[in-house]
């Protein structure tokens, strides 16, 4: 295993952390260039940088404990995370990842002895249209299959650095499969901006509002109401507004690219073929409310659009877009900064967001107060996902009543999808709200529809005597994803991955989320190997409505939903699962004793159960 | 003029600023917590607290009182999940009474009691967690924790020290001290801080104090929680 | 109630027959009960087998393979099955090995210490095989009722006894109510 000295550890830090600055909120961005660096976070490094921020040393570790592809135990220097969505699964991840594993003669999930390489699974990367995928020391591998798989043996085995990897490996591929308001017509850059600037401020917030859109994320409040508030919380503060060293009142505009629900990857391709949309979208927000300061939260697996994105906020200041006195308006600054997360669903909660932003454990806050009006740095901040800026910067050009046009009364407006599963056509679908199911799976060429989930784990799953429902917040609300299932796909292998999901992406806060979900894993993986009971039944519908009703976050009151939708829906799918008995013990008795007979060399009938 | 809400039917004035526990403590109404102690800033992870406000859930030590608020405490089907997750705290971790020298001193027992619980009923996870006795005046034994974050609230909030933290997620949380070594005895934690004395459990412990009381007739052998909490014996 | 007594059957899996000797702390109270009950297996009466009976009284958590056949067969040939006391409700004190390594522990008692001939781990099949972990007995079969307490007072015990034979719910009084 590879030591480090001490001051080995301050040679790579030092330009690490004056590159960043002594502002305590980089701390997980340094982190995480330290994590790149070394293969873990070294316990002198916490010491180190602790002492240079001035924050306790437990603040570190914790944060370096709580994302995921952070580590304080060394992976290998070639750490490849297999996706685990269940779209990949469907695709052959495990068998592909048990490949690589005895290739390399490794176990998944530990470091080969000579510390080279490292195999494990972590949350659904986005790339659900290129499965089976997954992340090469953060890098994004897509449609991996066993002579990709060959090829990337050779390449760990001959120690070539991942830069030098062949390209086709890691090409990602927007499959924009249906257009419409958003993505058919290009925005030129500026317009959006100029159109408020014409308009001016309020009268944008008005035209928002005849808009009507609600937050892409899936929760849709409205985002005027949300721009308002922020607005307002300022006008509160007025007579002893506090401003940064520019003079600017401090808000905060914060787009949320945290696009952790698995099966969603429609903020992938507005990031990297949109980003001037979304940008402009950002813009526009911050004329309203008046913020000077924006922040762009990327998501981890995300990585490799960083530079792409860098180049793009550039290109915006060098264009007079970004920056101060934008397009010639004095007093008009604005700026965009990139934050990346590091492997965390929970962060895409908006208040978790804003922790993490500030270099923090991802937590959810308590509420009220909220951070349209205690935000970053306790400051009012307007948090909103990418998809929401994108139709923001659309509707500052073309105006309230041109968006309202589209979609049903309360939900205007087009809506993209993230369409994987059984489809022949997987990709981006982008459809006016009141679409029935039944026409996007004809779309996308479903073969044998059986089951949808709709907005991944947290949303609903549909069954196909469902098909007939729209996709509208007043029926099925999303975020995007929608994830088709034929009939031969077993609805409970569908959530027992779901539930592996959420358990695994707990953030640990609150009791009913931290125990309530580990409890509902332990109890669907013994339903799994064939000891479930009805008595396991009654406890899962049990568990769900505690994690319903008590948990702290959106995380754990939709941690159960895909159990209770499987119940209700696909009943079938666990009866013949269950033993006829009413009780099965937690555990496997016989298997219990295997230790016990392997020392005392014992295979007896008493030995065993 | 007084602004009030209703609590299980009776008008309880509050004043600005108070969160719903504080107006149900200060009229001697009783809402089972753990995590909560007013002598700190709410924290809200424990839910036990969870009451019901015009039909929503809320955990009242961070839900701020407001005009108009109906609440819902003690009613069966609050307490039976305030039961659920007092059993959860259980199973997660190891809490062995019979070995554990806060037992009768327990607020985790003391809620069990109070809500009448019988079994953990849940399956336990038996987890492998550290014992700390480096320090020479005081234990920590991670078997009991519950992750309320008191001791980390009073060192950093009080004690001005910063000796506690949680470190990584979900079911693996664990709490940790602020040494390099990992260990509490290279902390600067002592005995007379207030963070070596709020913690709720057997987690934390002043060593050498265990038995000073037989169990027996301790707190909650003889007063139940809620006669502790809201009357004049507090802790 | 039927003029036949109620059968009641108690055992001691992996506890330490402490909950028994609570039990036995009824003290004169034992004559009265005894009026309306017959023992069939108790340590007691020293019968070996658990024939049919009203109510099972078991202490002590699950360690090892013989502990199964003896709850299983408590679970078949009683109406009312009773986890008593704090080893068969959490796993107890016993528990406290969870998290120490099976080989550990067999290699401290038996090649570490002295005395045992040979220093050998024994192999006897009459020797019951135990588990990688102490089980509370719930997570074995269904449990009825609890009775916590290490151990239950002799008035929890006189209680839930009481409120058996005359068909109520038992319910413990909250001075009964302990877990030490």
């Amino acid at each position: 295993m590879q030591q480090f000295e001490f001051s080995d550890i301050s040679r790579m830090l030092t330009p690490i952390l004056a590159r960043h600055g002594g502002d305590a909120s980089r701390l997980l961005q340094v982190l995480l260039e330290v994590q790149d660096a070394c293969h873990t976070i070294p316990s002198e490094a916490i010491d180190h940088i602790a002492a240079h921020f001035d924050v306790p040393r437990v603040n570190v570790e914790g944060v370096a404990g709580f994302y995921s592809f952070l580590s304080t135990r060394p992976v290998g220097e070639y750490r490849m995370l297999f996706s685990g969505n269940i779209t990949d699964q469907m695709l052959g991840k495990d068998d592909l990842m048990q490949y690589l594993c005895n290739k390399l003669w490794v176990e998944p999930g530990k470091v080969s002895e000579d510390g080279l390489v490292s195999v494990d699974s972590t949350s659904c990367t986005g790339m659900c249209d290129q499965g089976p995928a997954a992340l090469v020391n953060g890098w994004p591998l897509t449609s991996l299959d066993q002579n990709r798989l060959d090829l990337i043996c050779e390449l760990i085995r001959s120690r070539k650095p991942v830069a030098e990897w062949p390209p086709m490996l890691f090409e990602v591929v927007d499959n924009i499969r249906r257009s419409d308001a958003l993505l058919g017509e290009p925005l030129v850059p500026g317009n959006g901006i100029r159109a408020v600037l014409t308009r001016g401020a309020k009268e944008t917030l008005a035209e928002m509002d005849k808009s009507n859109l609600r937050g892409r994320g899936g929760a849709g409040f409205k985002t005027a109401s949300k721009w308002s508030f922020c607005h307002a919380a300022i006008a509160e503060e007025e007579g002893s507004v506090i401003c940064d060293i520019n003079g600017h009142p401090e808000r905060y505009i914060v787009c949320n690219a945290d696009e952790g629900e698995p099966g969603t990857f429609k903020d992938r391709v507005l990031l990297n073929s949109y980003a001037d949309l979304v940008f402009e979208g950002m813009t526009v927000g911050a004329r309203v409310v008046g913020a000077s300061k924006g922040f762009l939260y990327l998501r981890g697996e995300y990585r490799y659009l960083l530079e792409p994105l860098e180049k793009g906020l550039q290109k915006r200041r060098e264009a007079g877009l970004l920056g101060d006195n934008i397009l010639g308006k004095a007093g008009f600054s604005f700026d965009i900064e990139i934050h990346l997360g590091a492997g965390a669903y929970i962060c895409g909660e908006e208040s978790a967001l804003i922790e993490s932003l500030e270099g923090k454990r991802g937590r959810p806050r308590n509420r009220p107060p909220f951070p349209v009006t205690h935000g970053y740095k306790g400051r009012p901040t307007v948090v909103d996902n990418v998809e929401t800026f994108a139709c923001a910067a659309k509707i500052a050009e073309k105006g309230g009543a041109w968006f309202a046009a589209m979609g049903t009364a309360q939900s205007t407006g087009t809506k993209l999808l993230s369409i994987s599963g059984d489809c022949a056509s997987p990709g981006i679908y982008e459809y006016p709200f009141g679409v029935t199911v039944r026409q996007i799976l004809a779309d996308c060429g479903a073969r044998d529809p059986y089951a949808v989930q709709v907005s991944g784990p947290s949303g609903a799953m549909i069954s196909w005597k469902e098909f007939d429902r729209k996709i509208a917040f007043e029926d099925l609300p999303t975020a995007g994803a929608f994830m088709v299932f034929q009939r031969k796909r077993d609805p409970f292998q569908i959530a027992l991955n779901f539930v592996h999901f959420f358990a695994h992406e707990s953030c640990g806060f609150c009791t009913p989320c931290r125990v309530g979900t580990e409890l509902q894993k332990k109890i669907m993986d013994k339903i799994a190997s064939g000891h479930g009971t009805a008595s396991d039944l009654e406890e899962l519908k049990s568990l769900g409505h505690i994690l319903k009703t008590m948990s702290h976050c959106g995380l754990g009151s939709s941690a159960a939903n895909p159990v209770l939708d499987m119940l209700e829906k696909f009943p079938d799918a666990y009866e013949r699962k269950l033993k006829e008995l009413a009780f099965e013990p937690a555990f496997d008795l016989d298997g219990a004793l295997e230790t016990a007979r392997k020392i005392t060399g014992r295979d007896d009938d008493w030995a065993h159960l | 003029m007084s602004k009030n809400i209703i609590i299980d039917g009776l008008t309880v004035p509050f004043q600005e600023g108070q969160t719903i526990m504080d107006a149900a403590m200060a009229a001697g109404l009783y809402i089972p917590h753990l995590c909560h102690n007013p002598e700190f800033k709410p924290h809200g992870s424990c839910k036990l607290c969870t009451v019901n406000v015009n039909g929503r859930n809320v955990a009242s030590c961070t839900m701020p009182a407001a005009e108009g608020q109906q609440v819902l405490n003690d009613i069966a089907e609050l307490n039976a999940e305030r039961l659920a997750l007092t059993q959860m705290l259980f199973v997660e971790g190891n809490h062995l009474c019979p070995a554990c020298e806060k037992s009768g001193n327990c607020n985790l027992q003391g809620v069990a009691y109070y809500l009448g619980m019988m079994s953990p009923h849940y399956n336990h996870f038996y987890p492998a967690r550290e014992v700390d006795a480096s320090h020479p005046d005081i234990l920590l034994d991670r078997n009991r924790c519950i992750y309320c974050e008191l001791c980390v609230r009073a060192s950093r909030d009080v004690d001005g020290k910063n000796v506690f933290g949680l470190t990584d997620r979900g079911i693996m949380t664990r709490l940790i001290v602020n040494a390099t070594s990992g260990l509490l005895g290279d902390t600067s934690l002592a005995a007379t801080d207030k963070a070596a004395q709020v913690c709720p459990t057997g987690a934390l412990l002043v060593k050498r104090k265990g038995f000073a009381v037989p169990i027996g007739s301790r707190i909650f052998d003889r007063h139940t929680i809620k006669d502790v909490q809201t009357g004049g014996s507090h802790e | 109630m039927s003029d036949r007594k109620i059968r009641v059957a108690t055992c001691s899996l992996a506890g330490c027959f402490g909950c028994h000797m609570s039990l036995l702390d009824i003290d004169e109270r034992l004559f009265g009960l005894l009026e309306l009950v017959e023992f069939n297996r108790t340590p007691l009466t020293d019968i070996k087998h658990c024939g049919p009976c009203d109510v099972g009284l078991v202490e002590g958590g699950v360690c090892n393979a013989e502990n199964v056949h003896v709850l299983k067969e408590f679970r078949k040939n009683c109406k009312i099955l009773v986890a008593v006391g704090a080893c068969a409700i959490t796993g107890g004190l016993p528990a406290m090995r969870n998290n120490i390594d099976l080989w550990d522990c067999f290699q401290e008692v038996y090649q570490y210490e002295g005395g045992l001939e040979g220093g050998k781990v024994p192999n006897d099949p009459e020797l019951p095989l135990p588990f990688d972990k102490v089980h509370p007995i719930y997570e074995v079969v269904k449990i009825d009722y609890f009775l916590p307490g290490c151990p239950p007072p002799a008035d929890a015990f006189w209680r839930l006894l009481t409120d058996l034979l005359n068909g109520r719910e038992p319910k413990l009084d909250y001075e009964m109510l302990h877990y030490d």
